[in-house]
């Protein structure tokens, strides 16, 4: 075990037994795969996608490029950083070649979400953020501190551990992902914050250098190996060399040489080393990473280092990527050879590293600072005052082993080839080299990308600026961002007061907006055909009942009622006589059929009309928006009462019969109580208002009760023998008289005179929504598709295009068996006047008029 | 997420809120004496301007109101058009 038997603080009283590639481990709580693999001696970690070659751990955060695993147990997940997962036991894990697989089996865990409110949300929670935090707390707003590990929080803050901030948006509303424990119900949370104030205090990523051979197992950024040391006292190899451009790696190399780590130099690419105790090669470069596998020696100039580690630092890029999002823009920093935040049009400041402000007492500092700036208070903003040295690349004459983003395998030769190829933008060689493209969205090689390519052009890489940063900041899974919303809770589900009794009696349903409708219903061994064929014979020669409850059903009141539904509706209601139901429908003002239904008007100033049932929000939006922005002196108020009403159809020649008895006190014969009309009576003792309207053509009722009463209500129109039917066999009969379904027949491109409806156009009326599209070139045209009938040789498939002379000219859109018929048929938008048409199958069908069935409509009085 | 300020709700999250285009785009007083080029442009073209934009929105998860903001297309930054409550 590389163990140091003090630092670090994992828990190691405990133990935690873990596998990885095929082999037991043991590691304690408290570390992560990682560290637990380094613990292990494990240095090879993966493959990498292009190549093939052995990759190894070389961060210890977010940010790692290289050590992303497949955890298989407890449930698959791909393309982890090993960096980023908790060890615990039972964690089943491998190694992966660039890709990951998903689960093939559905999850088990819940992933839940959260919305937080707070004046102050402070992003990270090292020095500077914890320093925000506390101070923000004082005041005794709300203040809200995420971090990725679980850090002391401040007196009066609340923590949101192991928490990765991945997506800031517009009004500082932010998303976070908390990993939640393997061991509890939920996997991961979503955090939906919104915050008054944003501090950042992101910290930086330390950045690598692009030299032969820079991708071995054992080439470790040298803060990582200060990381795995000092927090979970780790020591991950036995000698290394130290390759640098600045003097954090120094502290690095000397706590690890306290450790124990015998450190063979300090390679400084600056002339003049920082002062210490360890042999340092100054103003000169690690030329090559040497080794099979993984590193066992390095190359400076002509000397050869017997190392197992190589730690590198190229400097450190503040972690921008939040600002970025935030709308933020970023500047190139000269002094600090990095992005820095420059201004944002959301309420942010950044803290600390993540501004180029290094080093503990200066962080905290401005920390603080920032907090005061959160809360209003003036803080002017110092500029850092940090320099760091910039190198990027070490001189050589082949460039293929020089790699520059080790997820994507892309090296300094790919950068040369791109720019050789003419590419100047930063956008464009990302694109075409997929440098930072990778599940690490090149956190440690974005900025090595440009500045390679800015040097290759001899410009600055202020002169190229920077690709977009956009969210998430880290991978998020399908899974944490669908929280409880998915399946059953996936969408609202609708179920009428009758919906018990059609599932207890064999219904299959059918989903129509978040409604459930029977569809129809089979007895015993009858198919899907045989059944909505029995449906429709009962419903066409004795009696048959559906469930009509989900139909929208709007409201109409106010003096100005009748003067708006003249506005809405193509023809006139105004004239509708109380007591009596007109049909109607509606067109958007490209004068397209947008829905129908019918108008009942109940009394002067008082309608009920019906819509679609997929269509009742959106008619009562439409209505309400006409109201409210272009009429706001009509007197009218609507009301969705869909819910209040449950609605019984009775159909077919003996309705009359069922509902006499039913209704003993209602006159039902057709001169006291013709179509089109409406009556209120007691129906099976229950207080009714039954409507003579019919969407079969036959002899039918609707009958509306209060919707307690729903199930009353159809329990006694199924006592008197009545046959149930679902929405296939109405389908059908509505077909077979050539009353089309907005949205089934139409598809927001057909107009009323399209659907043969021109007797529902007023021509008495000088304007309603919709009515100066008729006259439109375009809309006026005559060869329009219009709605036709089809008599086919054979069932056709409802979308199917139709033929004629080799040429599409329109498509089918309702295609059923009748009963009624004794044959299949269809509905059909079709342009231009044909006999016969065929399908894409060669199947040919009869051109008719779209009514089939008893034309002359006898058969509606009974 | 926008913070969109509903003059009688105050400041609620957008996904409460449908959109409603353009403002100020008022329904011709007489259609019938529009030719078809101008009904055309009334059904069909709206402004996209980058920079302030009067635009309409509905509170239908709310309040159910229409109401205009002015919205800077650039920046997302909402001024609230109190006149129009």
């Amino acid at each position: 075990m590389n163990r140091h038997p003090k630092l670090g603080s994992v828990d190691r009283g405990r133990v935690v037994r873990f596998v990885f590639d095929g082999r037991e481990y043991t590691g304690h709580p408290g570390d992560t795969l990682a560290s637990a693999l380094l613990a292990n001696g494990v240095r090879r970690v993966g493959t990498s996608v292009t190549h093939g070659r052995p990759r190894g751990i070389f961060a210890a955060g977010a940010e790692e490029p290289n050590a992303v695993v497949q955890i298989e147990e407890p449930f698959p997940e791909p393309m982890v950083p090993a960096t980023m997962v908790e060890l615990y036991d039972g964690l089943v894990a491998s190694g992966l070649a660039g890709r990951g697989r998903l689960a093939d089996r559905p999850d088990p865990a819940r992933y839940d979400g959260m919305y937080a409110h707070c004046e102050v949300l402070v992003v990270g929670g090292g020095p500077a953020g914890l320093a925000a935090a506390e101070e923000a707390a004082r005041s005794g707003v709300r203040v809200i501190l995420a971090d990725e590990r679980t850090p002391a929080a401040p007196p009066g803050v609340r923590l949101l551990p192991r928490t990765t901030v991945i997506g800031y948006y517009d009004d500082n509303y932010l998303i976070a992902v908390e990993r939640r424990s393997e061991a509890g119900t939920a996997r991961e949370r979503l955090w939906r914050i919104r915050a008054g104030h944003v501090v950042l205090a992101t910290g930086a990523h330390e950045r690598s250098i692009a030299f032969a051979g820079n991708d071995l197992p054992g080439v470790m950024l040298a803060g990582a190996a200060r990381t795995y040391l000092t927090r979970y006292g780790v020591l991950p190899g036995r000698r290394a060399v130290v390759f640098t451009t600045n003097d954090s790696a120094y502290l690095a190399a000397e706590d690890l040489a306290r450790a124990g780590v015998e450190i063979a130099a300090i390679v400084d690419v600056r002339p003049t080393p920082a002062p210490t105790d360890i042999e340092v090669i100054s103003g000169n470069f690690v030329t090559e990473a040497r080794g099979d596998g993984e590193v066992s020696s390095v190359l400076v100039g002509s000397r050869e280092l017997e190392a197992d580690l190589l730690l590198v630092s190229g400097g450190w890029n503040p972690v921008v990527h939040l600002f970025g999002q935030s709308g933020g823009t970023l500047r190139y920093d000269d002094d600090l050879a990095a992005l820095v935040p420059g201004e944002s049009p959301q309420a942010v400041t950044v803290a600390g590293a993540a501004r180029g402000v290094f080093g503990h007492a200066d962080c905290v500092q401005d920390g603080i600072r920032a907090a005061r700036a959160a809360l209003g208070q003036t803080a002017p903003e110092p500029p850092p005052t940090s320099r760091q040295h910039a190198c990027w690349l070490v001189p050589a004459t082949d460039y293929t082993r020089h790699f520059v983003d080790l997820q994507r395998d892309v090296t300094v030769a790919d950068i040369h080839r791109a720019t050789g190829a003419g590419l100047r933008s930063v956008e464009h060689v990302k694109r075409y080299t997929t440098a930072g493209t990778a599940h690490d969205q090149g956190k440690t090689s974005g900025l090595l990308t440009t500045a390679v390519m800015a040097r290759t052009l001899g410009v600055s890489p202020a002169d190229l600026g920077s690709t977009t940063f956009r969210a998430p900041y880290t991978p998020v899974s399908f899974a944490a961002l669908a929280g409880r919303d998915r399946g059953d809770l996936h969408d609202p589900v609708r179920v009428t007061a009758l919906h018990d009794w059609h599932a207890a009696h064999g219904a299959l349903f059918e989903n129509v907006g978040q409604w459930k409708r029977p569809w129809y219903y089979p007895g015993d061994g009858e198919d899907m055909d045989t059944a909505v064929l029995r449906e429709c014979r009962a419903a066409r020669e004795g009696v048959a009942a559906m469930d009509a409850s989900t139909l929208g059903k709007i409201d109409i009141r106010g003096p100005d009622a009748a003067e708006f539904l003249d506005r809405l509706y193509t023809n006139l209601m105004s004239t509708l006589k109380v007591g009596s139901i007109r049909y109607g429908v509606l067109c958007r003002l490209d004068g397209m059929v947008f829905d129908d239904g019918t108008a009942i008007r109940l009394a002067e100033d008082h309608y009920l009309v019906t819509t679609t049932t997929g269509n009742a929000a959106a008619v009562l939006d439409w209505m309400e928006e006409w109201l409210q922005t272009e009429w706001p002196d009509l007197r009218v108020h609507c009301t969705s009462v869909t819910e209040q009403w449950a609605t019984v159809a009775l159909v077919g020649p003996g309705s009359r019969a069922v509902l006499a008895e039913l209704a003993p006190d209602l006159a039902v014969d057709s001169a006291s109580f013709p179509f089109m009309t409406w009556r209120e009576a007691d129906v099976a003792g229950i207080p009714a208002r039954i409507c003579r309207i019919s969407f079969s053509g036959e002899l039918a009722y609707e009958i509306n009760v209060s919707w307690w009463y729903g199930l009353a209500l159809w329990e006694a129109v199924m006592s008197r023998d009545v046959t149930p039917y679902g929405t296939e066999t109405m389908h059908v009969l509505r077909a077979e008289k050539g009353y089309p379904i907005i949205g089934q027949d139409t598809d927001g491109t057909v107009t009323p005179h399209d659907l043969g409806l021109s007797w529902l156009v007023s021509k008495k009326k000088a304007d309603f929504l919709g009515k100066r599209s008729f006259t439109r070139q375009d809309t006026a045209r005559s060869d329009r598709k219009r709605l036709v009938g089809l008599l086919p040789a054979t069932r056709l498939r409802e979308g199917s295009a139709l033929l004629a002379d080799g040429r599409m000219v329109g498509h089918v859109t309702s295609s059923y068996l009748s009963a009624a018929l004794g044959r299949p048929f269809a509905l059909a938008l079709v342009a231009g006047e044909h006999t016969t048409l065929t399908t894409l199958d060669g199947t040919p069908a009869e051109v008719t008029s779209p009514v089939f069935y008893d034309p002359e409509g006898r058969r509606r009085d009974g | 997420m926008l913070l969109i300020p509903c003059p009688w709700c105050g400041p609620r999250d957008e996904a409460e809120f449908h959109y409603g285009g353009q403002a100020h785009v008022a329904y011709p007083a007489d259609p019938a004496a529009l030719s078809d080029e101008e009904w055309g442009r009334y059904l069909f073209f709206r402004d996209n301007p980058a920079g302030p934009f009067a635009e309409r929105w509905s509170h239908s998860a709310g309040c159910r109101r229409w109401f205009n903001v002015v919205r800077d297309t650039s920046t997302n930054r909402i001024v609230p058009q109190e006149a129009n409550r």
